[in-house]
């Protein structure tokens, strides 16, 4: 994999300058490979990773799993386009297995979630099944970690 | 009430404890202290390392193993050797596992040092050889290796330091504490000296697998008539990130090996079962989980030189192990002031370069066995630190 976008995709806080000196490129090397994934969609944006527990009033998120009857010639994609467009949807893959679509949404409260999925997501044609499954505790998001984990005893100093 | 001193060894009592210490209690009353003084990787032993010594104890392989450590694992140390440095050992007779390095430098110096010989020690270096040393009743004479030379050791300085009683160097490259290496050229500029001094080397090899920059580790052993007076120290600690389970090994002739192999059978017995077990798979499937941790090290490397040289912290180009050695002098503190002023007031602790050898003035160790997001949080730390001593002096 290429090391720039290893790095970025871990913690894209570092600023050109110190990416250069870590790869051993220059500085101008490393603006225009951005730049280029920038425009290429290869790097869509850049995110903090929040942990919303710590928030107040942040909210619930569920993860919905849709089983869906697939469009002639289209497949799934315009289903897909159809859910996505709900904002309250901040993530949806296409998966293999017992179902089609997971689904990520936010919603202010579990009723409100509930009645997005209701009202909203189970009245696109082609949806067959969901199953809504809330969100009670995050562990890790992106490789970082969101609990105190065993700190190793690294005390002694040893030279 | 005993007075102990009287029952005390007379040279025990001569040795100094590590330098290190008070600066140490200084930083574990802190909190919010990032530590860049840590001489271990800051990676966990990979999983399928853990898993084999995890897997030994669930089959309850739990007894003594050989006095020379398990024959498999002897052979495979034999095999990364020729594999990795193109030295080619006898699994059965050159090979013996000891409790990390450590223990082979202990013992190698007490099997070889008779009363009064003299043994030349590299400095800046890591902290043993000389207490090792003196307790073995040889007397240590230091080369102070200069920046100039990117801390490497010349002939010149060898040939120096040489005398009658000269019996044995140490070699301690890839350097802890500077970074440096000794690369075929250096090595090969030695090699007749010791040859025509008949001296012997204890090669210190532990950071043999972390080299940057396309260079490799060169063993001093693969030189013409270099294997036949040569000691190698190595182990799993800085490699395989298993300092913990303590193992390492010492490879050389067999005369020579044969004969620390009483001192270790009588002081130690065996090595740790468990971490042989697990040894055994470093070496086996262990090759990728070097490269990559030699990669991420390389990348920290990098970024703190390049920022430390930034800062007017200037600095060599470390070419192994995971230290840079920054020059500090620019700051008008000694390294005992800057490190202690620098953990005291912004919460980052290095080592002084003197804890590894009075030549270390004017410098401090700072290890990158540390995550990224701690050594730039650090950096930043360090370079507020330079900034306000130099207003200070200003003002």
């Amino acid at each position: 994999m290429d090391k720039l976008l290893e790095i970025l995709s871990e913690n894209s806080s570092f600023t050109p300058k110190e990416l250069a000196l870590m790869l051993g490129e220059p500085e101008d090397y490393i603006n225009a490979q951005i730049k280029e994934y920038e425009q290429s969609g290869v790097i869509k944006g850049y995110q903090a990773i929040v942990d919303w527990e710590k928030v107040p009033d942040a909210g619930v998120t569920a993860i919905i799993e849709l089983k869906v009857t697939p469009q002639k010639e289209k497949g799934f994609d315009e289903i897909a386009k159809r859910i996505m467009a709900f904002e309250e949807v901040t993530s949806m893959y296409l998966m293999a297995g017992s179902f089609d679509f997971s689904v990520m949404v936010k919603g202010a409260t579990m009723q409100e979630v509930a009645s997005f999925v209701a009202r909203k997501i189970s009245c696109v044609e082609g949806i067959n099944a969901t199953a809504t499954h809330f969100m009670l505790k995050t562990y890790k998001i992106g490789g970082l970690s969101f609990v105190d984990e065993d700190e190793p005893d690294r005390r002694s100093m040893i030279l | 009430m005993i007075d102990y001193q009287n029952y005390l060894n007379d040279k025990i009592k001569q040795v100094k404890p590590s330098g290190i210490r008070k600066f140490f209690d200084i930083a574990v009353e802190m909190d919010n202290v990032i530590s860049l003084s840590i001489g271990e990787p800051d990676f966990k032993t990979p999983w399928h390392i853990r898993h084999a010594g995890i897997r030994s104890l669930e089959k309850g392989q739990t007894w003594y193993t050989p006095n020379k450590g398990f024959i498999e694992l002897r052979k495979e140390i034999s095999n990364y050797y020729k594999r990795r440095f193109n030295v080619e050992y006898n699994p059965d007779t050159d090979v013996l596992v000891t409790v990390g390095g450590s223990e082979a430098i202990d013992l190698v110096f007490r099997t070889l040092v008779n009363e009064g010989d003299e043994v030349l020690i590299p400095e800046p270096a890591f902290v043993c050889y000389r207490p090792l040393t003196y307790m073995a009743g040889g007397k240590p004479v230091v080369i102070e290796t200069k920046a100039k030379n990117n801390f490497k050791l010349t002939k010149e300085e060898l040939e120096e330091a040489i005398t009658p009683n000269t019996k044995i160097l140490v070699l301690p490259y890839p350097n802890n504490p500077t970074g440096a290496i000794m690369e075929r050229e250096d090595l090969e500029a030695i090699r007749e000296t010791i040859i025509k001094n008949d001296l012997l080397v204890i090669s210190d090899e532990i950071y043999g697998e972390l080299t940057y920059g396309n260079r490799n580790h060169v063993s001093i052993a693969e030189l013409d008539g270099m294997k036949e007076r040569t000691v190698v120290v190595s182990g799993f600690s800085k490699a395989y990130a298993m300092t913990g389970w303590r193992l390492g090994y010492a490879l050389g002739p067999c005369d020579i090996i044969g004969q620390i192999t009483k001192l270790h059978q009588y002081g130690i017995m065996s090595s740790p079962t468990t971490a042989q077990y697990a040894a055994i798979e470093a070496l086996k499937n262990g090759d990728k989980d070097v490269s990559d941790m030699r990669s991420d090290y390389d990348m920290r490397r990098r970024l703190i030189v390049g920022k430390l040289n930034e800062i007017g912290l200037t600095c060599f180009e470390p070419l192994g192990a995971f230290y840079t050695f920054p020059c500090i002098e620019s700051t008008g503190l000694t390294s005992d002031e800057f490190a202690t002023r620098l953990v005291r007031e912004k919460r980052v602790a290095v080592v002084p370069g003197t804890a590894f050898g009075e030549s270390g003035e004017g410098f401090v160790r700072i290890s990158y066995a540390q995550s990224l997001k701690n050594i730039k949080k650090a950096l930043k730390r360090i370079e507020e630190f330079v900034e306000e001593v130099k207003n200070e002096s200003k003002g």
